[in-house]
């Protein structure tokens, strides 16, 4: 990819780090942290690689993002927004009553293909996703996103045992490893260890990153997939990335800011250098 | 002549396979029990729709759900216990978006006998039934559980049903329409109605016998639908009868005792009598034996109806 493409991808998740800021403001409730550490790997693969129509958001031959981490929806949210799922009039309602954008994903909302908010379920409906396309021959690709804390819950080596199993080459994961979960660090809360070499070791394909470098997510998300089996792409990110006392800070896992808090962030946002950021 | 005797999943596996050589675009999850939930019929003449997921629950209905968004029409089965196990994925996933996923739950109710307590599923029709968009059917042979499979192909959304490893008499013949939400008369009387479910529509049926014989009439009614409940039919008998007894290999609460009291209660309370697995778990033992121990048993069915019509 062209050198000045990846600076308009780089641009494009600055401006909805703004959204993601926005967005939980304006609602007061929410999950800015894992919003920011997700943002670029969405920008990339809504920009670049997935196969959607936002007009036909069902189109039956589109590839599927699922986000397994559904608390994270802010950062959806705004990606889908800008890519015109629907009115960014929404934004301003998200968590409000009667409003479209509910706390957490539901399948009415366009342009969602999961509904998330309990951890660990999105890989294992992903893996179904993939199973039925393969079934019916379609190129189509599943695209799935978990984080490591979301890693502790069984299901997610239930799913992932049963992925290379099936040979799901269709099927990409990717790892927002951002290190922090709701009560604190992941590795003091409950160490997911060397996740690379577990799922190296579960039968995948493993391609690590980081997750705020453009260039390494746009080569990884080229890279895959891989005959024969599923791919994990272990992104290593920063909870909170971009917003300074929001980074690896736990108690903004799922807290709105506060009216000063709120001019900080949009203020460490705005003094982002796109050009250095990573 | 007593009729032949067969397992109501025997029906269920009997009608997948059926149904999948019909409609290509049936597929079956399977957790390492289709030899028990009898989805191994399928297996062997369908491989390629026929998905093992291995000894994990929570995954059988997590890739039935990401199977049924394609468009393809997912039966997952495993034993009605341990589908237990993935409730909060039936609840979240499948319930929660209306996805067109068909559990079915084997070896359900004190019935499955020897393999004891840890088997023997007596709360699923509970929590099931507490699901919005859930409807909860429970066969009483092994031809309504063939209706029933073929009957959900139709049917777009979430459904648990509920089926069982021994066999009972084979009470419906081949033409037999099930239709959801419909109760079934299967025996007119004047005195009581027993509604009743699954394998103890047969003790209820025997019993009714032995009533008949002290001079009392019962009618017979065969629930196979819990969720939604036949209400009109369930308070239409009530006013005939003034005297409703429940049966059902189940607890006592939250099965179809709790449902048919929610629909008296509120539109014709009357006397009532639950018969049921009395808020305790079962053990090992031969199904006969164990229903006889924990009142399920035609005679114990006898009993109780006699002595609430006393009351009435």
């Amino acid at each position: 990819m062209p050198k000045d493409d990846i600076l308009e991808l780089k641009q494009k998740a600055k401006e909805l780090r703004k959204s993601i800021i926005e967005i939980v403001y304006k609602a007061q409730s929410g999950h800015p942290g894992g919003s920011l550490s997700e943002i670029d790997m969405l920008v990339a693969l809504y920009n670049h690689k997935l196969k959607i129509d936002p007009k036909n958001p069902k189109w039956e031959d589109r590839d599927r993002f699922v986000l397994s981490k559904g608390h994270a929806s802010p950062g959806l949210y705004a990606v889908l927004a800008d890519k015109g799922f629907f009115s960014k009039s929404e934004l301003g309602k998200f968590r409000q009553l009667g409003g479209m954008l509910q706390g957490h994903p539901e399948l009415s909302i366009p342009g969602i293909e999961f509904a998330g908010g309990s951890l660990g379920q999105g890989i294992s409906f992903s893996v179904g996703i993939a199973l039925a396309l393969k079934l019916d021959k379609k190129n189509s690709k599943v695209y799935v996103m978990i984080g490591d804390g979301e890693s502790q819950e069984g299901v997610v080596w239930e799913a992932s045992m049963a992925a290379a199993f099936h040979k799901l080459d269709n099927l990409t994961a990717i790892l927002d490893k951002n290190q922090v979960q709701e009560t604190g660090k992941t590795k003091d809360v409950m160490d997911i260890g060397d996740a690379a070499a577990k799922w190296k070791a579960f039968g995948w394909n493993v391609i690590e990153i980081n997750g705020h470098d453009m260039g390494e997510i746009i080569k990884a998300l080229d890279k895959a997939p891989i005959k024969g089996k599923p791919t994990m792409i272990i992104s290593n990110t920063i909870k909170g990335k971009g917003v300074s006392f929001m980074e690896l800070n736990y108690k903004f896992h799922g807290k709105a800011p506060n009216d000063e808090e709120y001019k900080k962030a949009l203020d460490d946002i705005n003094r982002i250098d796109v050009k250095k950021f990573k | 002549m007593e009729s032949q005797k067969i397992a109501t999943r025997e029906g269920y596996g009997k009608a997948l396979l059926e149904l999948g050589r019909k409609n290509k675009n049936v597929v079956v999850v399977d957790a390492d029990l289709g030899d028990s939930t009898k989805a191994e019929y399928f297996g062997k003449e369908f491989p390629e729709r026929f998905f093992t997921v291995g000894i994990a629950e929570q995954n059988m209905i997590g890739v039935a759900a990401g199977i049924s968004v394609t468009g393809k029409i997912p039966y997952a089965s495993t034993f009605a216990i341990f589908s237990e196990r993935a409730f909060e994925l039936v609840r979240n996933v499948v319930a929660r978006n209306k996805l067109n996923v068909k559990i079915c739950g084997s070896h359900a109710g004190i019935t499955t006998g020897e393999d004891g307590k840890s088997a023997q599923a007596i709360e699923d029709i509970a929590i099931y039934r507490a699901l919005p968009n859930m409807i909860v059917l429970q066969p009483a042979d092994s031809v309504e559980a063939e209706k029933m499979v073929f009957e959900l192909v139709n049917y777009h959304g979430p459904s648990y049903m509920r089926v069982h490893r021994t066999a009972f008499p084979v009470i419906h013949s081949s033409d037999y329409k099930f239709a959801i939400g419909k109760g079934e008369i299967l025996r007119e009387g004047k005195d009581a109605v027993i509604f009743a479910t699954g394998t103890l529509v047969h003790e209820a049926l025997k019993a009714s016998d032995i009533l008949k014989n002290k001079g009392i009439n019962v009618y017979v009614v065969n629930i196979s639908t819990i969720k939604p409940i036949d209400s009109k039919l369930i308070i239409e008998l009530a006013k005939k009868t003034n005297c409703v007894i429940t049966a059902e290999d189940h607890n006592i609460i939250g099965g179809l005792g709790s449902a048919v009291a929610e629909v008296l209660s509120e539109n014709y309370p009357c006397k009532m009598k639950r018969i049921g697995v009395q808020d305790v778990y079962g053990e090992s033992g031969k199904p006969d034996e164990l229903y006889k121990k924990y009142g399920l048993d035609s005679e114990s069915i006898a009993e109780e109806v006699t002595k609430i019509i006393k009351k009435k």
